[in-house]
């Protein structure tokens, strides 16, 4: 299972792949309405294998400010996990938690910062305790990170470690969004070229 | 013809004046731009990992600083460019992740960096200018009419090296 092969994956892999993007944006999302005590959708995960030089254009282009969540997956499944917001959405999203009319959009504070970490820290947390339940793989995630830049230069730390084992990513992407309050934002989990081959194993799938 | 030249991530490309390089959103990476002041001939590579001797799946040469630079150099020299007149100038390497552990993989920015200066020394090319580190991404320009390197980054004064 170490030498699977990202260009041959069958419709099978990528189905449950995308099944546990389901599962883990699932329990994201539900962790993030029950903090802003609204309803978030979520959209059809994708599976996606892009070339580092397309990988940008996921979050709407290199130049695109974001605010980005970072955090490192290590135990049986190593990778890395990331939960990434439109500046916009980011600025909807703490109103909506500090109780701040929306549509302010001063500089985030440092209260705003932390309380976008602590969202981050929450929701990632959700997501990847559920893929470690549903696949009984044990996951250790490192403390998460933040960093608010264009989505091209925070692709670049998921992109520069899949640049040591191959030309591709390959990704497992969530959206989500509140509609009336304009939040909107992605989940996306990262494993590394070995891990997703544990991840179809453990659930009893031959790649 | 000013339409920019994209260079992707892992990706690099040469052209002759007037032409603009550009890349977008450089994060750890490290946008190496080289010209040939005489010919007006510039070339970018936009690399993401120090070293292709490190690493079993090198095939990618725009991938590394060491084959990105040596292949971009062909190219130029290919285009007309005379290799012992060619300067350079960098940006990027930044760490966007202010992440404390001892792994060495958070501080790949910096890495990135001294292998490029490194080869480059050793390769006897002059790096005119240099806007590297720190933590935030960068957008670069390169105007092969008169080799200046512009600088774009947000919430930060633009800056011409």
């Amino acid at each position: 299972m170490d030498n699977i092969n990202i260009d041959t994956l069958d419709n099978i892999h990528l189905d449950v792949l995308k099944e546990i993007g389901n599962i883990g944006a699932g329990n994201a999302t539900t962790a993030l309405s029950q903090m802003i005590n609204k309803k978030v959708d979520m959209s059809v995960p994708k599976v996606r294998i892009l070339e580092f030089k397309e990988l940008s254009d996921i979050l709407g282009g290199a130049e695109n400010q974001v605010v980005g969540i970072l955090l490192a997956v290590e135990g049986e499944i190593k990778g890395m996990m990331m939960f990434v917001l439109e500046t916009t959405s980011a600025h909807n999203l703490v109103n909506l938690l500090m109780g701040k009319a929306l549509n302010t959009f001063e500089e985030f504070s440092e209260m705003d910062l932390s309380a976008l970490q602590e969202i981050g820290n929450i929701i990632t947390g959700a997501y990847l305790s559920s893929l470690s339940s549903l696949t009984n793989l044990r996951i250790h995630p490192s403390v998460p990170h933040m960093a608010i830049d264009m989505a091209g230069a925070i692709l670049s730390v998921p992109a520069i470690e899949f640049g040591k084992i191959g030309d591709k990513a390959l990704l497992i992407q969530t959206g989500f969004g509140e509609g009336e309050h304009k939040v909107f934002g992605n989940f996306i989990l990262i494993p590394d070229v070995k891990s997703y081959g544990t991840i179809l194993t453990s659930l009893g799938i031959t790649a | 013809m000013n339409d920019k030249i994209k260079v992707g991530m892992a990706d690099l490309n040469a052209c002759l004046s007037p032409g603009i390089l550009t890349t977008l959103g450089l994060g750890s990476c490290v946008g190496i731009v080289l010209y040939d002041p005489l010919k007006k001939i510039g070339g970018l590579a936009h690399i993401m990992l120090p070293d292709s001797t490190q690493i079993k799946n090198n095939s990618n040469v725009a991938k590394f600083a060491d084959t990105g630079i040596n292949k971009l150099i062909d190219d130029m020299v290919r285009l007309g460019a005379s290799k012992n007149r060619l300067v350079a100038k960098l940006a990027g390497g930044a760490q966007m992740f202010s992440f404390k552990t001892s792994n060495d993989l958070m501080r790949i920015g910096d890495r990135n960096v001294e292998a490029s200066v490194k080869i480059l020394r050793r390769l006897g090319i002059k790096i005119l200018g240099q806007d590297t580190g720190k933590n935030y991404g960068r957008t670069i320009e390169f105007y092969t009419d008169t080799g200046d390197l512009f600088i774009k980054t947000i919430g930060k004064e633009n800056k011409i090296i």
